[in-house]
């Protein structure tokens, strides 16, 4: 053997040891056939569809971040006009993104507008068409973007936290889809998601506020009370709709609450369950206040109590409780409310993890058994086998002693294929197993390619040694060709397609690439080998 | 051992039949595109690209049918649909259903069809007032809590994760050997660290269903419509990168016939889908792709060679060139393409239920795709050939591993 065929087969000799380490090696090396198989299920990573899970895609509804960024501008420029006497007939909200301030006085638009340039920068102004002294602020297009970040962010960092906090195994939580209000959560062994979706949905704002007046029975009793409209800076906010609720009279409440809440559940330190000490079965949440939020709480209870005022444990729009203060309350609070020990933990985890920005909707949710993922690797690693056996008996048995080596370069092919899945860390699914099926067919068809060729120049009555250089360098040009289109279009698959898309072309390209190393380099170092032992003018076995 | 040796066949002089060929192909799968859509009002689309729910059940027994719709017409579900499915665990009788409903009012949540679904399956087959957990559809966790709560071993505190362990092993022998149901605690007694005890015990806490869900697909009308968008967005990048690479390696006609045969391949796949009534889904959209790969592979051999003998051959016309181009490399396409359809054939036979629309995809694309390769590539390049090739070599000068091999072969 010549020094340069000899360095040819270190090379693959260092490729293929590289590459079985990669696979059995990891992540302990192994001392039994048990262990292997072990290590072998660790390092290749099974998507959802082969291993089973849960796969939820779920919309961020960004517009409600939005709108309420436009309430608070309303509610802000209301206040600012009455501290600054800028009289005006109405301010109105035209949709998420445009507040028309209409009938301002005529004397004081000079006022308003270095008002709205000055405090409100987020704001574009113009006069609004149609009216004689209005204008129309929009919310700038830059802000918006930043807004709908920001929600995004703020969304899937809370539900990361939630899902951590349900103890789940290597969930994925990530952006997906076209649109920018779009997050992937990939649960792998959860059957039933349905829990977890409940914990992911649920929208965790906590707030504390002071109680104006109420309870009413209805929206319209609460209106009528107070002439029909509302004292400054209040809303009606209904109580919590549960029939099972300790509340004897059935039927829905409604109460009078300040519009902006004393603390929120930014200002927690710490949420937990714990049994009620007045319902027996029933559990409720308790919380600890941070000290920012404590030192305000302090001071507003005692007030509150001097004059027996009221205040409401609100969640997600809801009167949870509403009580009498009755005396200093320095940090702590609870919220009680028919629930199980299950609700109750999943309430004081989501109130832990924080609020949603805005609220979420799903859009797709697919959940695939742990035995049909079992069945579909069972079958389709069987039935790949079985037509990988085939295709390697026919080759040995049409091409001989060259269709043994068309099998070694198969099978290395296959195996720097699985190695370097590992070593990525890329994912496996059935769309990436077709990935495969067309690496090992386009694996076959580079080394009848070569034999093909080697066959005719053979026919053409070239000796064997000029037969084989002549062939494969023939071939050569073909199989680049065909593996650089095919490397093309999977590159184009990759970027512009969707999960399962991806994984086939994941795999279709590293494959492709294995397979021109295999099928041309190392094919054509054991032919070299061959020939080097061979007779100059004895036939060659193919 | 040799096949093929020393065909000569006059290819391109029989480029008609092949057109009228793949017209009539065409057409009997379009018509019957055109009678499941326009007619019918049907579609093609899976679930993945139309929308709505799907829900895989396997019974312990051949699946009740008909049970099965009446209890749905019962909830008023009677625009959905039921598909008995034959696994291959269960040659013969059809033990598993796939019940199908269509995208629900969009106010509701996206999983009201999927919980209607599952109430019927639990009201007309659920273990009878039993009110005890079903052992079919427990996770992995509330089974631990329960063993870790019975304690059937009397561990203790030295518990440890043993019950998480036996947990683990109890439901891989329900999913891995029983097939995801088990119809009598008996058969966990194989298990592992299955005393009596704790199959007494896990006996006297759950029921045993006769089904089990295997699979459950919701996909919301806007995904399926963003998917399908993307399906096709992506094919058709593909496409588009393959023409400009032998665009820019051969010439563009090269790459347009090229493109035209695999997107023929396509066409005629999916009139085959329709025909034989299997629905597009993702994993059918990996198929067309793989077929795309393939049928493109074979093209490429085929122009390789018509390049190479362009320089060889300069005296014969050039659909003698083509010729004998595919006749050269009849033997390598024959065997390639019969060894693929092997794979795929076995795969389609073999693969399962989840492989079946993949694998019948990659069983008619195989075929069709050998064939455009003479058929319907190479004739649109002589056709372009002999209205627009001029006298010169239609090929432009290549790069310098093509001139060494052409040197080479003049000196033979």
């Amino acid at each position: 053997m010549n020094s340069q065929l000899k360095w040819k087969f270190v090379l693959i000799l260092i490729v293929l040891v590289v590459c079985i380490y990669g696979v059995v090696g990891q992540p302990a090396f192994p001392t039994s056939l048990a262990q292997v198989k072990d290590n072998i299920a660790k390092r290749i990573q099974l998507g959802l569809d082969l291993k089973g899970g849960s796969h939820l895609v779920l919309q961020v509804q960004l517009e409600e971040a939005i709108g309420q960024r436009c309430d608070e501008a309303i509610d802000d420029l209301t206040k600012q006009l009455h501290d600054k006497n800028i009289g005006f007939g109405e301010i109105r909200r035209i949709d998420d993104t445009n507040i028309l301030v209409r009938d301002l006085e005529t004397n004081s638009s000079g006022a308003f507008r270095d008002l709205v340039t000055n405090q409100f920068p987020d704001w574009s102004m113009a006069p609004a068409a149609g009216e004689t002294n209005g204008y129309q602020l929009t919310l700038k297009p830059s802000v918006i973007a930043d807004l709908r970040q920001a929600a995004m962010n703020q969304t899937l960092e809370t539900i990361t936290r939630r899902i951590n906090a349900l103890g789940l195994t290597e969930p994925t939580i990530a952006f997906t889809g076209r649109g920018d209000d779009e997050i992937l959560i990939q649960l792998p062994g959860v059957g039933d998601p349905t829990a977890a979706k409940e914990v992911i949905q649920a929208g965790g704002q906590l707030q504390l506020v002071r109680v104006a007046d109420g309870p009413f029975r209805s929206e319209a009793e609460a209106l009528a009370q107070h002439g029909g409209i509302l004292p400054a800076g209040t809303i009606i906010v209904p109580g919590k709709s549960d029939s099972a609720g300790p509340s004897k009279d059935s039927g829905q409440l409604f109460y009078i609450l300040d519009r902006i809440p004393i603390v929120t559940g930014q200002d927690l330190r710490s949420a937990d369950a714990n049994p009620s000490t007045e319902m027996p079965g029933q559990y409720e949440v308790d919380f600890k206040l941070s000290t920012t939020a404590a030192a305000r709480f302090g001071p507003f209870t005692e007030a509150q109590a001097a004059i027996g005022g009221r205040m409401a444990v609100v969640l997600d729009h809801q009167v949870y409780e509403a009580a009498t203060i009755q005396s200093r309350i320095e940090d702590s609070g609870r919220i009680t409310g028919s629930f199980s020990q299950e609700s109750a933990q999943n309430l004081a985890l989501v109130l832990r993890a924080g609020a949603l920005p805005a609220s979420i909707k799903y859009l797709e949710e697919r959940t695939v058994g742990p035995s049909l993922g079992a069945d579909s690797i069972r079958e389709g690693v069987r039935a790949s086998l079985g037509s990988i056996m085939v295709v390697m008996i026919f080759l040995v048995i049409y091409y001989r002693l060259s269709g043994v080596n068309a099998v070694v370069a198969l099978a290395l092919n296959l195996v720097i294929l699985v190695a370097f899945m590992a070593y990525v860390g890329a994912v496996l699914t059935l769309p990436g197993i077709a990935g495969v099926i067309l690496t090992i067919g386009m694996g076959v068809d580079s080394n009848v390619l070569v034999f093909e060729r080697i066959r005719e120049e053979l026919r053409n009555g070239k000796v064997p040694a000029n037969a084989v250089s002549t062939g494969f360098d023939r071939a050569f040009l073909t199989i680049i060709d065909t593996h650089v289109t095919t490397v093309v279009s999977a590159v184009f698959l990759f970027l512009f397609g969707t999960g399962p898309v991806k994984g086939f072309a994941v795999t279709l390209v590293i494959g492709l690439i294995a397979n021109v190393f295999t099928s041309i380099y190392v094919s054509r170092a054991i032919f070299d080998f061959h020939l080097s032992r061979m007779d100059r003018q004895a036939q060659l076995s193919i | 051992m040799e096949f093929f040796h020393g065909v000569n066949v006059n290819w391109m002089g029989k480029a008609k039949y092949f057109v009228i060929l793949s017209l009539l192909l065409l057409a009997v799968g379009w018509i019957s595109i055109f009678r499941t859509v326009v007619v019918k009002h049907g579609t093609l689309y899976g679930i993945d690209f139309r929308g709505g729910t799907l829900v895989y059940v396997r019974f312990a027994g051949p699946a009740p049918i008909d049970q099965i719709r009446k209890g749905l017409q019962q909830a008023g579900l009677s625009n959905s649909t039921i598909q008995g499915i034959s696994d291959t665990r269960s040659v013969g009788s059809q033990n598993d259903v796939v019940i199908g409903l269509e995208q629900g009012q969009s106010n509701e949540s996206l999983d009201a069809g999927k919980q209607r679904i599952l109430d019927v399956l639990q009201k007309t087959f659920g273990a009878a007032g039993s009110g005890k957990p079903d052992f079919n559809s427990v996770s992995a966790p509330a089974l631990a809590a329960d063993l870790t709560r019975k304690d059937p071993l009397s561990l203790g505190a030295a518990a440890g994760d043993r019950y998480t362990q036996l947990a683990a092993r109890l439901l891989s022998a329900r999913d891995t050997d029983h097939g995801g149901i088990v119809t009598s605690f008996d058969q966990l007694k194989s298990v592992e660290g299955a005393t009596p005890t704790v199959v007494n015990s896990l006996s006297s806490d759950f029921s045993l269903s006769n089904f089990a869900i295997r699979d459950a697909e919701i996909v919301g009308p806007k995904v399926g419509s963003q998917l399908r968008r993307q399906a096709i967005l992506a094919t058709l990048y593909a496409l588009g990168g393959m023409l400009v690479y032998i665009a820019f390696r051969f010439e563009w006609v090269y790459g347009a016939a090229a493109v035209i045969a695999v997107f023929h391949d396509v066409l005629i796949t999916l009139g085959f889908f329709s025909l034989f009534h299997f629905e597009i889904s993702l994993t059918v959209i990996a198929a067309l792709l793989t077929l795309v790969g393939y049928s493109m592979n074979d093209t490429i051999v085929i122009f390789d060679r018509v390049r190479e003998n362009l320089r060889l051959m300069r005296r014969e016309s050039f659909p003698d060139i083509v010729n004998k181009s595919i006749n050269q490399t009849l033997s390598r396409t024959i065997l390639t393409s019969g060894l693929t359809f092997l794979t795929v054939l076995v795969l389609f036979l073999m693969g399962g239920e989840v492989l079946r629309g993949f694998s019948f995809a990659m069983v008619v694309g195989v075929v069709v795709g050998t064939y455009s390769s003479f058929g319907i590539a190479a004739p649109i390049v002589v056709v372009w050939n002999k209205y627009y090739g001029g006298q010169g070599n239609p090929i432009r000068a290549g790069s310098a591993a093509e001139k060494r091999a052409v040197v080479a072969a003049a000196r033979r």
